[in-house]
């Protein structure tokens, strides 16, 4: 939207409302000979309750509610059976959707499926290319470190929907790899369109969410442990196995949370690299939202992955209940 | 002191919320399709009236329809799809336009005056107006492209773009069956619906905005397009040409309307008259390959626009295309369902 216009009376309102915000700081610092925590949280806690607490009530309610604001358990129905809202407007046109053959619609669960697979795979993928990563990153004797940590962080500057965009003109069939594959007298090969694309989009995306996690805990690491692991007669293969990793594991934990969350609700890369054949849990959600314009249908869908969201979380908080891989939730 | 703070900082919340669109100045808030207008057009309005762009988009009629409906107020002037239009009357979303302050309507072609979706043409004036076709490679493509047949075709495999859009991918795959693509037969709409799950082995994506861009770097040899996106490619690839198929297919007009919220009314006016003045109109045409509506600036192209058969198919092809009309909400809940089913087809 670029409609935003400030006049001059609103910004004044806005510096008027910051310097009185900041003279209470003042205030109630000099009043109390230290700083209280309650205080410094209040912006963050308005923060949540506008754009976290109220959007969850929402959903819930819409998802609870069919158009009329009425109760009911329909819009639930509507992800386990795709064809249930349909079936009941043929019935009440007077036909039979049975004849028809017409059953449950079973698109919205095979989504749901297809995206956890989908995120399963790609946690899996960044876990085994990003951990050797970490591990080099932080290890003592590799110069380089850190430079390989700014070489993760500078593509991060850049808006992910871009980088996925360059994807394409890499992978297209008149892409940079086909041309490169031309010259070498190699027949074109179709590299997009296709779930490993979208798969490779995912991981691209979403390493540095594995390999920060655990290079933040394999840096802090005391070395002196593996070093007396080592003294004590232990090869580097068991010093890390004894040592290393089991240290390492909240890092691994917070990874796997950071990857997999955003993976499974993923959308616009299948639409890009995958080219909209075959939805995820997340375009699935916006498509119901913005073509079908059913907020209620798409409130419960979305209230379903953010149970599942929960429920994951809940289990990875058993494992790692310090939070101590540096776990952003 | 607690108290202090929570007022404090509801002032401050308060103050924020006052901020947008508080502003003596004259302005018209502008919601059109991304990519639709000469924008230096805008950059004229505002030097000879005073009058403010702001500038919004959208990119399918979808997406519009619920921003309009949700936000009442933010939108002075929109360019919905005729079938849009119908709906959004239905809705009383839209307000009358005053002709008075529309002079330049006069030069608005009489066929297109009076359509089905807006009788008198009370709440819209017609923008640009196109078809839907194949776009398609004359390199990969040797046979002439006469049928929707063509994008079954085994041949083709993999070769094939075929348009996100749920009305125009429907519509052409009734026509293909020889149904009205205004069909209210959901029978014909299942058999659309297998006949799409069928071809989409042969689909290499499905998609809108982007699809002119990758068919101008010789992608696919067949893509589903509207006309003026069509026109843009083959500007940029002399190998590309564009066919309206013999079992007809869709011809649309994106008109202008007012929403019954405006807050700008007559500055909305002041701009739908300067888009109808012919040189301006010209521009536009120029600019995004639609055809124009607007005789004035029909005549002053002269003969390379009026035979250029993409911009202006022959009497016959219009003949055989169809309007789109308003798909009642129930009807549509088939439709997207059926959607879904395509769309996530193995």
């Amino acid at each position: 939207m670029n409609n935003l216009q400030i006049p001059a009376w609103g910004v004044w309102a806005m510096l008027g409302g910051l310097a009185a915000f900041i003279a209470m700081l003042v205030i109630y610092f000099k009043r109390n000979h230290g700083l209280k925590r309650p205080i410094f949280a209040s912006p963050y806690t308005l923060w949540m309750i506008l754009f976290t607490v109220l959007p969850c009530i929402l959903i819930a309610y819409y998802a609870f509610t069919d158009t009329n604001g009425q109760f009911t358990l329909d819009n639930f129905k509507n992800f386990w059976d795709s064809n249930y809202d349909m079936n009941k407007e043929l019935i009440a046109m007077g036909f039979n959707p049975a004849e028809m053959g017409f059953s449950r619609g079973t698109v919205n669960v095979d989504t749901l499926t297809y995206s956890l697979w989908m995120a399963f795979l790609c946690t899996l993928i960044c876990l085994v290319l990003g951990y050797p990563a970490a591990h080099i990153m932080a290890d003592r004797e590799f110069k380089l470190g850190a430079t390989l940590v700014i070489l993760f962080v500078i593509p991060m500057w850049m808006n992910f929907l871009l980088r996925t965009i360059a994807w394409m003109s890499l992978l297209e069939d008149t892409g940079l790899i086909n041309q490169v594959l031309g010259w070498l007298g190699i027949p074109p090969v179709q590299l997009m369109y296709n779930s490993g694309a979208v798969l490779l989009g995912m991981v691209y995306n979403y390493l540095p969410f594995m390999v920060f996690p655990i290079y933040n805990v394999l840096n802090k690491m005391d070395y002196k442990l593996s070093e007396a692991a080592m003294d004590l007669g232990c090869n580097k293969w068991k010093t890390f196995y004894k040592v290393t990793l089991p240290l390492s594991i909240p890092g691994v934990v917070s990874g796997i949370t950071m990857v997999f969350m955003p993976a499974v609700t993923t959308f616009f890369i299948p639409r890009m690299l995958g080219g909209g054949s075959t939805e995820m849990f997340g375009d699935l959600i916006e498509r119901t939202f913005l073509t079908a314009n059913n907020w209620n249908v798409g409130s419960a869908l979305s209230l379903i992955m953010m149970v599942l969201i929960l429920l994951s979380l809940g289990l990875l908080r058993k494992t790692d209940p310090e939070g101590e891989g540096g776990s952003m939730i | 002191m607690k108290k202090m703070a929570l007022v404090l900082s509801l002032i401050l919340v308060c103050s924020l919320a006052l901020i947008p669109g508080a502003s003596a100045e004259e302005v018209v808030n502008v919601y059109n399709w991304y990519d639709y207008m000469d924008e230096r057009v805008f950059d004229m309005f505002t030097q000879e009236t005073g009058i403010k762009v702001n500038k919004m988009y959208f990119t399918t009629n979808e997406d519009m329809m619920v921003q309009v409906r949700v936000s009442p107020g933010a939108y002075d002037l929109v360019f919905p799809s005729d079938y849009c239009v119908e709906r959004m009357i239905a809705e009383n979303l839209l307000a009358e336009i005053n002709y008075d302050n529309v002079p330049n309507a006069k030069y608005t072609s009489e066929w297109l005056l009076n359509p089905g979706y807006d009788p008198d043409n009370k709440y819209s004036v017609p923008f640009m107006w196109g078809t839907v076709g194949i776009l398609y490679n004359t390199t990969m493509v040797e046979e002439p492209v006469e049928s929707w047949g063509i994008l079954w075709d085994e041949t083709y495999a993999d070769n094939i773009f075929m348009m996100d859009s749920i009305r125009d991918t429907m519509g052409i795959t009734l026509k293909y069956l020889g149904y009205s693509l205004n069909t209210r037969d959901p029978k014909q709409l299942q058999e659309a619906t297998q006949k799409l799950i069928a071809q989409k082995p042969l689909v290499k994506a499905y998609g809108v905005d982007e699809i002119k861009d990758k068919m101008a770097l010789g992608e696919a040899a067949l893509a589903v397009m509207w006309s003026g996106d069509a026109l843009y490619a083959m500007d940029q690839n002399e190998d590309l040409a564009y066919a309206v198929p013999m079992e007809g297919s869709n011809i649309w007009v994106d008109p202008m309307v007012i929403p019954a919220t405006a807050k700008n009314k007559e500055n909305a006016e002041k701009l739908i008259d300067f888009l109808c003045r012919p040189e301006i109109a010209q521009m536009n045409c120029e600019y995004i390959w639609y055809s124009s509506p607007n005789t004035g600036a029909i005549q002053m192209m002269g003969e390379e626009y009026t035979e250029n058969l993409t911009i202006n198919p022959t009497q016959d092809v219009i003949d055989r295309c169809e309007w789109f009309n308003d798909i009642p909400e129930n009807f549509m809940t088939i439709y997207n369902a059926l959607w879904s089913q395509v769309k996530n087809a193995k």
